[in-house]
């Protein structure tokens, strides 16, 4: 294993993509959760599918495209459709919920059309709806290290006001804090992330990645930056695990990276379920 | 002399769509005062917090803190605001008492700026004045409704405020505990002067403790001294809320009629 790392440049592609998302998509995904908008994450992915899909359509049509990443093209889908959320999300002001059905049925009746018109519906694809080791090039590696950055600078730079935006919106008007930009931002970070998460987790559980290592972290943690802390813990192990066994197993690495959250998450639940019964008998003691 | 006027109202309406919620409403609090804000729900009370914070844009009529205009006003840690729904925030949010109070500092905090160890100690010189110091690495949501309650007085004093404006802070407080809410209500007011407007509905509790009293709907009936306002008739008051009313039993049960 270790020495197949060394040999194949895709593998270390794959890990070092790897490790980064699983640092970026909790680290995002606790303020998802908290503001409860678990599901953007999904109608987003499956926008970022609908770009793909077009970008497939395209090369197949026009050739002197040929060279295009379609995860760029799944990028401004994604993008594009985190603000249309937004934008949806004031038509609707007592069904904010709405914006994120629209969207994802949306995104993937297009999508679905526009695979088939592109005749796209082979291995390709099989790699961006759960991921793939091997899909990992150079470049995309290159590209979530600029989106990583991006993220880490947003998240550090404005902590104080997502934080406050997150628990109390109110407050944080009061305070002159710019919640509209700041939301607007940060919509657009989780988009970018899905579109580079994809390749390594796949299109339908990058979701997965971005609110089951947090669920887990907050039947533990006490305060915020601890929840932060250990969804992070929790993200690197399930892609460290799921790689790994995903090569030793010949599986796509969605499933083993989720499959491994979902038993972290098992593992958190029972967790506070044996120390709540310990802490209450030391009570009666 | 606009030193000592904290807040002053001229002729200040609003209108949500077609519907007038705030009519002609002119109100000045001065340095020091302690002032209820009464009246029945619906009359306005919370639009009227929200047109003096600057969140709502008035109608008509002119809106001024510390003497500059609210749309220019840019000292907002001079203010400290305890909303009505502040008790309502989801109590399953992963943070500690520290980490809520050091928000009330993000308007004195500069943009891509940290919170630091001065911040950390003004924090806890907060948690100490509402004497929830012991409880400052708890969970939020852990607490009892009167602690946050005071958890989020302390967020609104860690930045000093001069003008303090509390909507509704006893509600969902038990009885036992809206006493010694007002108790730390008159320690802010007479040892570190701070400026009170409290809304409230429970007419009888706060005429006890305020200095002055504003009682509105939609427009103001009544604005003066406590003490006159306890002369203020029942029947007086029965016209304003549109039916009867007792002024000196606790009418938290009383529900208007258009709700």
């Amino acid at each position: 294993m270790i020495e197949s790392f060394f040999t194949y440049e895709f593998l270390q592609n794959a890990a070092l993509a790897g490790l980064m998302i699983g640092f970026v998509a909790p680290l995002l995904g606790v303020f998802i959760v908290v503001r409860r908008l678990s599901l953007i994450a999904d109608a987003l992915s499956h926008i970022t599918l609908t770009g793909i899909a077009a970008s497939l359509l395209l090369e197949k049509r026009v050739t002197a495209i040929n060279e295009w990443n379609p995860v760029y093209m799944g990028m401004v889908f994604s993008v594009t459709g985190a603000i249309l959320i937004e934008k949806l999300r004031k038509v609707y002001k007592h069904y904010e919920e709405l914006a994120i059905p629209i969207i994802l049925s949306g995104g993937i009746g297009v999508g679905v059309i526009l695979i088939s018109l592109a005749d796209g519906f082979n291995t390709d694809l099989f790699s961006y709806l759960f991921g793939s080791v091997t899909a990992v090039s150079r470049a995309d590696m290159s590209t979530v290290l600029v989106i990583t950055l991006l993220v880490l600078a947003v998240v550090l730079l404005f902590y104080k006001e997502l934080f406050v935006l997150s628990f109390d919106e109110d407050h944080a008007a009061v305070s002159g804090v710019n919640g509209k930009l700041i939301h607007l931002l940060f919509i657009v970070m989780v988009a970018l992330v899905i579109a580079s998460a994809m390749q390594i987790v796949g299109i339908l559980l990058v979701s997965a990645l971005m609110t089951l290592p947090v669920a887990a972290a907050l039947r533990i943690s006490k305060s915020f930056k601890q929840t932060i802390g250990l969804s992070i813990f929790f993200g690197e192990l399930s892609v460290i695990v799921g790689l790994i066994t995903s090569y030793q197993l010949s599986v796509p690495p969605g499933g083993t990276i989720v499959v491994t959250a979902i038993l972290i998450l098992i593992g958190a639940i029972a967790y506070r379920k044996v120390s709540g019964q310990l802490s209450l008998k030391g009570e009666t003691i | 002399m606009t030193d000592n006027k904290v807040l002053e109202m001229d002729n200040v309406s609003f209108k949500y769509e077609k519907e007038t919620v705030v009519k002609d409403v002119s109100l000045t609090i001065e340095a020091g005062q302690f002032f209820g804000l009464v009246g029945p729900n619906g009359s306005g009370k919370s639009t009227l917090i929200k047109l003096m914070l600057g969140l709502l844009k008035p109608t008509k009529g002119s809106i001024k803190l510390f003497g500059s205009p609210v749309r220019s006003f840019k000292h907002w840690e001079e203010i400290g605001f305890v909303s009505q729904k502040a008790n309502s925030f989801n109590s399953g949010f992963p943070a500690t008492v520290l980490e809520v109070v050091k928000t009330g500092l993000i308007s004195k905090t500069g943009l891509f700026r940290f919170y630091n160890k001065n911040d950390r100690e003004k924090a806890m010189q907060a948690l100490k004045t509402v004497e929830m110091e012991d409880y400052f690495n708890h969970n939020i949501g852990e607490l009892s409704g009167g602690q946050q309650q005071r958890v989020f007085i302390a967020r609104a004093l860690v930045s000093d405020p001069k003008f303090l404006i509390l909507d509704e802070p006893t509600v969902g407080v038990d009885a036992k505990h809206v006493a010694d809410f007002y108790q730390l209500l008159h320690k802010l007011n007479r040892n570190e002067g701070i400026t009170l407007l409290m809304v409230s509905h429970d007419i009888g509790t706060i005429t006890e403790h305020a200095s002055h009293v504003v009682c509105m709907n939609k427009t103001i009936h009544f604005h003066g001294e406590s003490h006159e306002y306890k002369a203020f008739s029942n029947e007086d008051l029965s016209q304003l809320y549109g039916h009867p009313v007792q002024q000196l039993t606790h009418n938290h049960g009383e529900v208007d009629p258009r709700d």
